[in-house]
């Protein structure tokens, strides 16, 4: 999983109210050579809940020196770019659990996959 | 017509690990017919967020990358355990890139992908197959059958997450797709395009005459007959 798939996921759990972002528990997580393309991350960070992916990041260890806010004019920001892409694309959880801030109900990870399938009773 | 795009590589869909995927078959590929035939129509929009709901195999999607390119994010969801993980192995023998997430329909990716999608696709379970209300009217009156009706039901069963979810598709075969109709408007973005597989059974003049209540533009782009189906391909966008 990763963590772009992570930052468009939210606990549905029943009754839930503030089920984003789901923290990240890993227990194995691979770094992926993914080749750069500046056009696909220009056009992916409007859609990115920023302070989410920044938490994410910290959560794996993985932030480095991503800032907590976006930067102005990112798009010709080439090494900004690749620091995004990075902690996009090339960080990916293959074992562990996502889980709910609110209800702490855990979603398991398993080979790369999050399962959010729910038990009939939480939905 | 176009150069025509090659159909992606799913021999391992329907074997080994994963024989309870859904193979892919005539709606498959008519589906992959209607995303060529609107290749360039598709590259126009310049899709920045693809989803596929029930991607089975993957191999759609990953005609999908092929067309549109590296430059847009594909997500899939299915409720199989084993489709997703095809879905990713399907990814990696095509060389494009698919996320897949194991969930019901589009559970846990809304309210984050709501107007953000831009390509939309949806090969639902759409064989008329008994409705769970009338499995369990049967096993009711049929007492003593019960335990042989109890092994063959979950096999027509809607709501199951094994081989059967990929095509039980209940009363009319509408009873998933109905609960995803909704769900499209919130979904689609400005100029995004919305692709669903039905067969003359589904009644898809209702399913256009439902979405257009939703402010919904729809028509069928692409259709075929086959076996006993008359599969269609209809096509969606915001009016």
């Amino acid at each position: 999983m990763k963590l772009l798939t992570h930052n468009m996921l939210t606990s549905h759990v029943k009754g839930v109210t503030k089920g984003y972002p789901l923290l990240i528990k890993a227990t194995e997580v691979k770094m992926n050579e993914v080749e750069f393309n500046p056009q696909f991350v220009s056009r992916m960070i409007p859609k990115l809940e920023w302070s989410a992916l920044i938490q994410a990041a910290e959560e794996l260890g993985h932030r480095q020196d991503l800032p907590g806010e976006l930067v102005p004019d990112y798009e010709k920001d080439e090494e900004f770019l690749k620091m995004v892409h990075r902690v996009l694309l090339e960080v990916e959880v293959i074992e562990g659990f996502l889980q709910c801030p609110e209800s702490g109900r855990e979603f398991p990870i398993t080979r790369g996959i999050p399962n959010m399938l729910l038990n009939e009773e939480e939905a | 017509m176009t150069t025509g795009f090659p159909t992606p590589l799913y021999s391992h869909a329907g074997r080994g690990d994963f024989r309870d995927v859904y193979e892919p078959a005539e709606d498959s590929f008519l589906l992959i017919d209607a995303l060529e035939k609107d290749a360039e129509r598709l590259q126009l929009i310049s899709p920045c967020v693809c989803l596929e709901v029930g991607s089975g195999s993957g191999v759609v999607s990953a005609f999908l990358a092929s067309v549109i390119g590296p430059s847009a994010l594909y997500l899939c969801t299915d409720v199989n355990p084993a489709a997703a993980q095809c879905t990713a192995k399907t990814a990696s023998c095509n060389n494009v890139s698919l996320q897949p997430v194991l969930t019901s329909l589009v559970d846990s990716l809304l309210p984050r992908l709501g107007g953000k999608v831009d390509v939309l696709l949806f090969n639902p379970p759409y064989v008329v197959t008994p409705s769970e209300e009338v499995i369990q009217l049967s096993t009711a009156f049929y007492l003593l059958l019960m335990r042989i009706v109890k092994d063959i039901v979950p096999f027509f069963q809607v709501g199951s997450r094994g081989i059967e979810a990929a095509w039980a598709g209940g009363k009319r075969g509408r009873e998933v797709t109905d609960r995803f109709l909704p769900l499209v408007a919130q979904l689609l973005s400005s100029e995004g395009l919305f692709y669903l597989i039905t067969i003359a059974e589904n009644d898809p003049e209702e399913i256009i005459h439902s979405l257009c209540k939703h402010g919904l533009k729809g028509e069928s782009c692409l259709s075929t007959r086959a076996g006993n189906e008359r599969l269609s391909v209809l096509r969606f966008h915001r009016s």
